[in-house]
């Protein structure tokens, strides 16, 4: 796991469900296939209704057409991220289009789980409400060592919620890494 | 040792351990794990990444598969993940494997579904675990889809994981848990004529949001959960994921024991009850002759209002089916206020397994087998106007766009599904009402949001379907 992530914000609402990070019409695609596994990027987050995408405006896509890529590397979320279906297609979509920290007030559960086992994204949790005070398109630094999130743009810090119980498996990788170590497979 | 619920007794013993407490991480031995046809291919994907070409299952007699999401569409990737799937449980040699034979792995149409009887075939997965005896009480379920916890009606632990964990699962047979705090939701009185499971629920997560349920378990329990069939109880169970929950769980009575004595092949199974100073986060009472029909308005179930309150709302379409409100019973709840009458919106039903639309065929409106001159419960849809699909998950998740039922532009819907967020029925621009088989029916008949008061005066008779 990488110590220090640096990137673009995207920001987004409440209750962002799994139907609006990747919809189920994209779900035919096999992520085991590396061939159809690309598209899941090239449709992350397709399904945020026009208002909400990339917080305050409201209207930045977070993937520009026929790009497999985002120009976003840290996803800036409130409460209840991720709710809705078990699809672990949802983290990986986002992965898929070049994320690699999500932060959140709090998650919904199987979403949570899904990027810490699968090793897609580092999950953190803030006890602020960031996405009211952060823009699309802030230059971010998250010190993941450190737990702390700087807001280069705006020359704020904030405090992040240790990762916790689930930080060994965040730091192995993931599960099949986590129980390797632990020579459990 | 301190007092356990239902769910913590479920852990402990699964994990080799007397007792466990919530917060806790504990390894845990799985029963059964289900898979299907979205997240089939890639959970199959990754197991063979992570346990190599020729590795095994933990156990065969565990691994339960069935296709259910995109099987009714020319769409050939999705005919492609079924292809996928045939070739695993070859491989593998599994047992429980439910095939849509008509699916060929080639582009166009599958040929039509015409004699569910003659297919192995089951449609919804949740619906079809229970059918086929895959689900028991004290038991872990782990199923890649979220609505698996609907198997907690069954007194078991049952939740929804992602691939990663599946395919860890399938390779080990166990999985890391972290220990729930429970919710207990406790319903008096007996369930009037005029509500729902799906009316009980839609309250309790009107009242504690989309996510005062995140982590933890909803414990449904008192003699008004005991009134329910055990189809309506998987209701509950079912929308527990909708308020955020780990899982959902009901007291385990004569009426479950009898559904899985007559479909498990494993008669050994522990029975938990909850201590009686079990410990719970959270304790709300609800009293059933005071509570009303509602909906969940677009485009969040817990933006719950009252039926009446929305009269005014006009209606272009009406949906019946998915594992929420696809059962059985809500076929006969549906038929018994849309008999003798006509639709005045299009109204698609669609049952929830291949199971539910045999019994549609041979059962009159009260669950009963049908008698000579008397109708079946198809047959009183149809003649109300009801066009019916073939089971699976349908529109209930939108689905590719030749998805029998799916909203196409900015339709308003009234539906027995569980999710309303913005295009989870099809069109990102169309709005979905959540509500009881009654209430549906009820506005299917006027085209506009109707309480099934205006309807419904005596008991609705269920008999025995669904159960035996
Ligand atoms: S019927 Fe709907 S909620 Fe149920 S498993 Fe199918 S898609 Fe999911």
């Amino acid at each position: 796991m990488l110590d220090i992530i640096r990137g673009k914000a995207y920001v987004l609402g409440d209750n962002i469900d799994t139907d609006q990070i990747i919809p189920a019409k994209f779900l035919s695609y096999n992520p085991s296939d590396p061939s159809e596994r690309k598209y899941f990027g090239m449709y992350a987050m397709d399904g945020v209704p026009a208002g909400q995408m990339g917080l305050p405006d409201g209207n930045i896509r977070f993937v520009k057409p026929n790009e497999f890529k985002s120009e976003f590397s840290i996803v800036i979320g409130g409460r209840n991220f991720g709710c809705g279906s078990s699809r672990e297609h949802a983290p990986l979509a986002i992965a898929e289009a070049g994320v690699r920290v999500v932060i959140a007030e709090f998650y919904a559960r199987i979403f949570f789980r899904n990027c810490v086992n699968g090793g897609y994204l580092v999950p953190y949790e803030s006890p602020e409400r960031l996405m009211e005070i952060t823009h699309t398109g802030d230059e971010l630094v998250v010190d993941v060592k450190r737990n702390l999130l700087s807001n280069v743009t705006r020359r704020t810090e904030h405090k992040l919620s240790p990762l916790g119980d689930v930080a060994p498996i965040i730091e192995a990788g993931g599960v099949f890494e986590y129980a390797k170590l632990a020579g459990m497979i | 040792m301190a007092g356990m619920t239902i769910t913590e007794k479920i852990m402990a013993k699964h994990s080799g351990r007397a007792s466990v407490s919530p917060g806790e991480n504990v390894w845990v031995n799985v029963d059964v794990l289900m898979t299907h046809d979205i997240c089939g291919p890639g959970t199959i994907g990754i197991f063979k990444e992570k346990f190599g070409p020729h590795a095994k299952v933990w156990d065969k007699n565990r691994v339960v598969i069935i296709p259910d999401h995109y099987i009714f569409t020319a769409d050939d990737k999705c005919h492609r993940n079924v292809q996928i799937l045939r070739d695993f449980v070859r491989e593998q040699g599994l047992i429980y494997y439910y095939d849509p034979e008509f699916v060929k792995n080639e582009p166009g149409m599958p040929n039509p579904y015409i004699d569910p009887t003659r297919t192995s075939y089951k449609g919804v997965c949740h619906k079809a675990l229970p059918e086929e005896g895959h689900v028991r009480p004290g038991e872990i379920l782990l199923g890649t889809d979220s609505h698996t916890c609907t198997a907690g009606a069954f007194g078991q632990f049952a939740t929804g994981v992602g691939n990663t964990d599946a395919a860890f699962t399938l390779g080990t047979g166990k999985t890391w848990l972290k220990v729930p705090p429970t919710m207990k939701f406790v319903f008096h009185g007996q369930i009037p004529p005029y509500l729902t499971a799906k009316d009980l629920i839609l309250a309790v997560i009107g009242d504690i949001s989309v996510s005062g349920a995140t982590y933890k378990t909803m414990y449904f329990a008192g003699e008004g959960i005991s009134s329910l069939t055990l189809e309506d109880r998987m209701t509950l169970t079912n929308m527990a994921i909708e308020a955020g929950g780990k899982n959902g769980v009901c007291d385990v009575d004569d009426k479950t024991l009898r559904y899985v004595r007559a479909r498990s092949r494993i008669h050994d199974y522990d029975v938990f009850r909850d201590d009686p100073d079990a410990k719970f986060c959270y304790e709300q009472e609800w009293d059933l002759a005071a509570m009303e029909p509602l909906v969940a308005k677009p485009h969040s179930p817990d933006n719950k209002d009252t039926a009446r309150n929305c009269r005014d709302v006009k209606i272009d379409q009406a949906y019946v089916g998915s594992c929420t409100g696809g059962k059985i019973t809500d076929m006969i709840f549906a038929a018994s206020i849309l008999n003798g009458r006509q639709v005045k919106v299009p109204t698609f039903i669609v049952p929830g397994s291949t199971e539910v639309h045999r019994d549609m065929k041979q059962l009159n409106l009260h669950g009963r087998p049908k008698g000579p001159g008397e109708k079946s419960i198809e047959e009183i849809l149809i003649d109300a106007g009801c066009r019916v699909g073939p089971s699976g998950c349908s529109a209930c998740l939108g689905g590719p766009p030749d998805t029998f039922g799916r909203l196409q532009k900015t339709e308003v819907c009234i539906s027995t599904t569980n999710r309303n967020f913005p295009g989870r029925m099809g069109s990102a621009q169309a709005s979905v009402f959540l509500a009881s088989p009654l209430t549906v029916a009820a506005s299917a008949l006027t085209g506009h949001i109707t309480d099934p008061r205006e309807y419904v005066s005596s008991p609705i008779e269920t008999g025995m379907a669904g159960v035996a």
